[in-house]
């Protein structure tokens, strides 16, 4: 299980008490009913899914209840940092996962077991 | 190849086993092939073997970065059934069954498809209204499925438990006699023999770094941890991965990478006589001929490559699996593990050509691709030999997401996803 840093509670609590909302920074045009089926396309269904470093949405909805954004690394699942709703998506350095998290992160990883049953 | 059978059993019996070949060569890589496969699981062996014994093109590498079967098809549960909701998933999951019964015989190699039922529990009002929409919805389009009272669910399988008290009572069931279960491994094996046997090159840790295009646009090959290798046509058949190759070619992908994870208990005397799904509580299960039952847990929450899930998702699934069949709370588990798995926005796969000239994919089978796995290497086979779709598998375009002309398992939720 995840330990995730909610940025407006400043504590780190277990997964449980959050919901994954998806991909961050995906803008929703304010004009949802004039945009081509190509760009409708782009902003509903096409997804990043990056093997790395991802930016996405969480919600502390047995908390705050509020939305916030991560940057994890979805190989290790170690989380990089949180920030707040409506903050731009921070630049990190190139190699993020290898150099030391410049905020408070959460690292929980399960041990990896394979199975070939 | 040499043939398997009772004699060549008995005759090795005699010689002390000394005369059994390797199934499958390892060859090295050459310079260019008509096609390649990116990706040797069940998918893309069955894939390069439909392409060799029905369209005749045997040019064919199939590349993989680790071992072939150790992806997804190493990892999932074994179930198969094609009692899905609509004609497009119905004719594709059907199609597969069909190719199922007889798998055996056409590959020379024992896939153990042992089709002892496949009941799916209801649980509540909607659950009734949904899974007898099913069977009606299957029996239009000629598919057995059919509807149980709980006495009749409990006859079929006698660890249920159906007791009104329960915390999840059974109220009815709807049970597909011909799905079942085969044996995982030998699929990609038996699929793999075929497939070299007709000339077909497997080449394992051979992990695909890029796909190299013509100024035009047209694929020209692949670039590898073992040097470039030129092809007409590359099929990225890659689960979990898609999304990372399909971007090594421009094209970004509805996709979104998931662990899913499963388990095993220790081996006991056969008790479970079929599987057992369950939607509304999330829990499938069934028993090995080994003897350890089978529970496939749900996805975790967000995206990941890690190959592994948070332990609560297991535990959930266990809490169910024990409130159901009570006579298991006292089994130990044996192990569990996770493996990656693409899914699509409809909850159905993609199947099609894409955008790029000579560039085919197969993806988007989400929590339940095993049970596609003829029928998928059958129809996409076609799809890259003839450039233009199979019948079958023409409604599974990546276009779909633009047009609107969505297949939408995931609202029909024939399985819990």
């Amino acid at each position: 299980m995840l330990l995730i840093r909610c940025p407006y509670c400043e504590e780190e609590l277990p997964e449980l008490e959050f919901r994954n909302a998806g991909e961050a920074h995906v803008v929703r045009s304010s004009h949802l009913a004039d945009v081509s089926d190509q760009d409708f396309e782009e902003f509903f269904f096409i997804r990043t899914n990056p093997k790395g470093i991802i930016y996405e949405r969480w919600r502390h909805i047995h908390g705050c209840a509020r939305f916030f954004n991560a940057v994890r690394d979805t190989v290790s699942d170690k989380f990089l940092m949180t920030y707040k709703a409506g903050e731009p998506k921070p630049l990190l350095v190139s190699e993020p996962a290898k150099t030391a998290p410049a905020k408070p992160k959460a690292a929980a990883k399960p041990r990896s077991r394979k199975g070939d049953a | 190849m040499r043939k398997y059978s009772a004699f060549a059993i008995a005759r090795e019996a005699m010689r002390g086993h000394k005369g059994w070949e390797q199934q499958w060569r390892s060859p090295e890589p050459k310079a260019s092939y008509d096609v390649i496969i990116v990706g040797a699981g069940g998918h893309g062996l069955a894939t390069a073997y439909y392409l060799a014994k029905e369209h005749g093109i045997t040019n064919v590498a199939v590349l993989d970065k680790g071992w072939l079967g150790g992806g997804n098809t190493g990892r999932n549960t074994t179930i198969i059934r094609s009692n899905y909701l609509y004609d497009e998933s119905a004719g594709i999951y059907d199609h597969a069954l069909k190719l199922w019964d007889g798998l055996s015989q056409d590959l020379n190699y024992n896939v153990m498809y042992s089709p002892r039922g496949v009941m799916m529990l209801a649980h509540n009002v909607h659950d009734v209204q949904v899974l007898k929409r099913h069977v009606h919805a299957n029996r239009l389009n000629g598919i057995d499925n059919e509807w149980l009272t709980p006495e009749e669910a409990k006859e079929f399988c006698p660890p249920l438990n159906i007791s009104r008290n329960a915390r999840y009572p059974v109220v009815g069931a709807t049970l597909q006699r011909r799905g079942g279960t085969a044996r995982h491994d030998a699929v990609a094996w038996g699929y793999a023999r075929g497939a070299d046997a007709r000339g077909v090159d497997i080449i394992q840790n051979c992990e695909v770094t890029g796909i190299r295009r013509s100024p035009e646009g047209h694929v020209l090959g692949v670039e590898t941890s073992r040097g470039f290798i030129g092809a007409k046509k590359v099929g990225v058949v890659a689960a979990g991965h898609t999304s990372v190759l399909m971007e090594m070619a421009g094209v970004r992908m509805p996709l979104e990478s998931y662990p899913l994870q499963a388990l095993v208990s220790e081996p006991i005397k056969p008790i479970f006589p079929c599987v057992v799904m369950s939607n509304t509580v999330h829990a499938y299960i069934s028993q090995s001929d080994k003897g350890e039952l089978v529970i496939g847990a749900g996805t975790d929450q967000y995206t990941s490559y890690s190959q592994t899930g948070g332990l609560h998702i297991i535990n959930h699934t266990l809490d169910a699996i024990c409130e159901m069949f009570p006579i298991f709370t006292r089994m130990k588990m044996l192990r569990s593990w996770g493996g990656i798995v693409d899914v699509t926005p409809d909850r159905s796969p993609i199947l099609a050509k894409t955008p790029v000239k000579g560039l085919y994919v197969n993806c988007g089978w989400g929590t339940g691709g095993f049970k596609a796995t003829p029928g998928s290497g059958n129809v996409f086979a076609h799809t890259i030999a003839r450039d233009e779709p199979h019948p079958i598998n023409a409604p599974f375009t990546l276009e779909r997401f633009r047009t609107g002309r969505l297949i939408d398992e995931a609202a029909a939720a024939a399985v819990a996803h």
